[in-house]
């Protein structure tokens, strides 16, 4: 009963965003002060979240009502805020914003499913943010090395699989503690990127000729009314992002080594006692948390930037593991917890045409949205039964 | 737990619940001692092997250059010419000057020394109960907020009253934003590490929006530099020793909190629920420890210990602080590596503390001579040795190992 309450109250919400917005009070509102648009947002996010959270207490209808509610109340709470803009504006502003989301969500999604597999196999990775941080490093590296993007993705690739290989060593063999250990390679990490970026770049930093990942053109689709400015000219690694969400599902629950993963990762010692290395199963997911999770970082750096800052993942890798904890450590639920979380942050760039000085506040909606989710959630939300335990062998 | 007369668990890195059996094992103080011993010498030798392989240098000039710079050896500047530690005969023709710049570092050193205590002591409390706080940063920034709030916007008030106020505010605001993160773990169990991270990143553009043009706490005198204004001379903290930049009584503060850690931890009630709570919250619960009380009072001490870092680097010589400062500091993240090389023990701490202070200190802009080595490669560097010593340490791996090679020369 009172799960079902916190959907109606998402729903009521959403309702009381769109309806602020309205004649006569939205007018009073406005007169007020210029950044009223953001009621309908927040309220909308609110709704959303608490939509999120119903669904995930098997309450279907309230949960997907206040989701619906949500998104609805953000849509038309907007529109009737800014009812004076010219519809087509409007449009191009929300193509805009979506499109946006998908290129902040790219990278969440990337490390998120490597996440997944490295905490499906039973170990604990919040060294995500380190191995972006690698990918998106060597990413730029191998491009201008060798003068094409695809190369640099394999550098990136490497980097970050070697990465998670001395995570794993620790993790499995050593048997540490893998939250300490995951922390040591985030400093890592940021030491080493940091060392050889003064080293070989220096002052200039990278170089701004290099070969970056393309974009795809969808010719004929791309004139679409409204989904058309959104899917055309998305950059490739937002497409293969997608296809790795997929992919990640048919492997976890479709073929013998998914099986073997989550075997390792809720019950090792029957997975053992069956004839699964355990090791050699963490191995390969902690390896392959840190491939995916690098390719994030390549998108960030040679997809998205086009160069390399000191530091630049600054916290994505522990929001992607957050939105793995927010999904519930499935696949469509991180994706789908990513993508609310790339709307946070597509929405901090967007806002501060409102007020300019806030700009620096509104940054802070990603990590407060995160914040906030995993207080939803977490407690509720199902871990792997063995993640962060160490399987000695016997 | 372990028992007393087993040296072997000790010696892997357990800690002993009862004051008899530490007080009876020297073996485990042996290993408490080596293994960040060992650690640190690994961790600068790989570090090391990074400076030949990167710039074909050998370390150790580069080495003997970071510890110019440290100032440390004014340490026994009565009994040697620090020029000849330094190797820097050619720079300092006097041996004076030499002594004299060399007192200067010293000062920066303990400076940070002081900090890092703090800094670490936020992380080590929360360990002992269970927690690995690595929301230090955050706190710390909350703590340099408040204390430029307070220092700089109250005038008026007696010296007395005007520096412990400021203190006093910024320990309790950064106890408060650390309080978050023990009541969230305590309540719905969210994780401290994930929930800290963020606080961190919510407190790195609060700071960054109230010091930017415009903002609330911006320079009333520079408007187009985003900056705060100086605090006032009524909240500056006393300088010890030197004149600009010199070691502030902040010092002693620090070693103070290091006295009032290990009371609270080893003599209280307080420290005996937070040990108990951190060696088996099941059991501790079962015993009729209020485990929920323990997780946010242990974060909320641990925050008010970073918070009380950042408030006497503003009020001991900062005295300001600016959009640029908030990206470049790292102290709350050094705190990490120095608790857990200090093996969370207050006299571990001070060691540790003084160990990155010097690091950090030796591999500034303004103390490596970039002839020596590129301080900012330099910089990244301590970042490197940083990371291998939590690798190391926290994972008490070179024990482990070492007590396995043990075994298997017994058998």
């Amino acid at each position: 009963m009172t799960v079902s309450r916190t959907g109606i109250a998402g729903v009521g919400l959403a309702a009381l965003g769109v309806w602020l917005m309205l004649p006569p009070l939205g007018d009073n509102l406005r007169a007020e002060s210029g950044a009223v648009e953001i009621v309908p947002v927040v309220l909308g996010i609110l709704a959303v979240a608490s939509g999120i959270w119903t669904l995930a207490r098997g309450e279907v209808r309230w949960g997907w009502g206040a989701i619906v509610g949500g998104v609805l109340g953000i849509v038309l709470g907007l529109a009737a805020a800014r009812a004076g803009i010219s519809h087509h504006e409007a449009v191009f502003v929300w193509s805009s914003l979506v499109a946006a989301t998908l290129r902040w969500a790219t990278p969440l999604i990337f490390a998120a499913m490597g996440g997944l597999f490295s905490e499906r196999s039973g170990v604990v990775n919040i060294a995500l943010e380190g191995m972006m941080l690698m990918g998106a490093f060597f990413g730029i590296w191998g491009s201008v090395q060798f003068g094409h993007w695809a190369v640099g993705l394999v550098t990136a690739m490497l980097a970050g699989g070697a990465l998670a290989l001395v995570h794993a060593f620790f993790s499995i063999h050593l048997r540490a503690e893998q939250i300490v250990t995951g922390t040591a390679i985030n400093f890592l990490a940021l030491g080493l990127t940091g060392y050889l970026y003064i080293k070989i770049y220096g002052d200039e930093g990278t170089p701004s000729e290099l070969s970056t990942i393309p974009d795809v053109p969808l010719g004929p689709i791309g004139d679409i009314y409204f989904l058309g400015p959104i899917l055309d000219g998305l950059n490739l690694m937002i497409w293969l992002a997608f296809a790795t969400v997929a992919l990640t599902w048919v492997v976890m629950y479709r073929t013998p080594l998914g099986l073997r993963i989550r075997a390792a990762g809720e019950h090792p010692r029957a997975a053992d006692t069956v004839g699964v290395s355990v090791y050699g199963v963490r191995y390969l997911a902690v390896t392959l948390s840190g491939v995916l999770a690098a390719l994030g970082g390549a998108y960030l750096s040679i997809g998205f930037v086009g160069s390399f800052t000191e530091n630049m993942t600054v916290g994505r890798g522990f929001i992607a593991l957050a939105a793995l904890i927010f999904g519930m450590w499935k696949p469509f639920g991180a994706m789908g917890a990513a993508l609310l979380f790339g709307f946070s942050s597509a929405l901090a760039r967007a806002l501060p045409e409102y007020s300019e000085q806030a700009a620096l506040l509104f940054e802070t909606l990603p990590y407060v949205l995160t914040l906030v989710a995993v207080v939803g959630l977490i407690g509720r939300s199902i871990a792997p039964a063995a993640v962060g335990r160490p399987y000695a062998k016997q | 737990m372990s028992r007393p007369d087993d040296v072997e668990t000790t010696l892997a890195g357990e800690d002993s619940p009862t004051g008899l059996s530490a007080r009876l094992s020297l073996y485990e103080r042996a290993g408490g001692v080596v293994t960040p011993l060992v650690t640190t010498i690994v961790a600068f030798f790989v570090a090391g092997i990074v400076v030949l392989v990167s710039t074909g240098k050998s370390p150790l000039p580069v080495y003997r250059g970071i510890l110019d710079g440290t100032g440390l050896p004014w340490l026994v500047h009565w009994l040697v010419d620090v020029r000849v530690i330094g190797g820097t005969q050619q720079i300092y023709p006097s041996e004076a000057d030499a002594v004299a710049v060399s007192a200067i570092s010293l000062q920066q050193t303990l400076i940070l020394t002081g900090s890092l205590i703090l800094t670490a002591l936020a992380v080590a409390f929360a360990f002992r109960c269970g927690l690995f706080n690595i929301g230090g940063q955050g706190q710390y920034l909350v703590g340099v907020i408040v204390a430029v709030a307070v220092g700089s916007e109250i005038s008026g008030l007696p010296r007395g009253i005007h520096v412990p106020l400021a203190l006093f505010c910024a320990a309790l605001a950064a106890a408060v934003w650390a309080g978050i993160a023990g009541i969230l773990r305590a309540t719905v169990g969210a994780h401290e590490v994930i929930t800290t991270i963020m606080l961190n990143w919510i407190a790195y553009w609060i700071g960054s929006y109230l010091f930017s043009i415009g903002g609330p706490l911006q320079s009333d005198t520079q408007a187009s530099v985003p900056i705060s204004n100086d605090v006032q001379d009524s909240a500056k903290l006393h300088v010890l020793w030197g004149s600009v930049q010199g070691l502030h009584a902040g010092f002693l503060i620090a070693v103070a909190a290091l006295v009032v850690f290990w009371l609270v931890i080893d003599r209280t009630t307080l420290g005996y629920g937070v040990r108990a709570v951190g060696a088996n919250p099941e059991a501790a619960r079962y015993g009729g420890i209020n485990v929920a009380r323990n997780y946010f009072l242990a974060m909320a001490i641990s925050g008010a210990f970073a918070g009380l870092a950042g408030a006497i680097d503003i009020l001991g010589w900062q005295y300001r602080f600016s959009q640029i400062d908030i990206q470049a500091s790292d102290i709350g993240f050094a705190g990490i590596a120095v608790a857990l090389l200090g093996r969370n023990k207050p006299v571990g701490i001070f060691f540790s503390a003084l160990l990155f202070g010097a690091l950090l200190t030796g591999t500034s802009t303004r103390n490596l001579n970039p002839d020596v080595f590129d301080p900012e490669l330099a910089g990244n560097l301590t970042l490197i040795i940083q990371g291998l010593v939590v690798l190391f340490v926290g994972a008490d791996v070179l024990v482990a190992w070492l007590w396995r090679a043990r075994q298997k020369v017994r058998t």
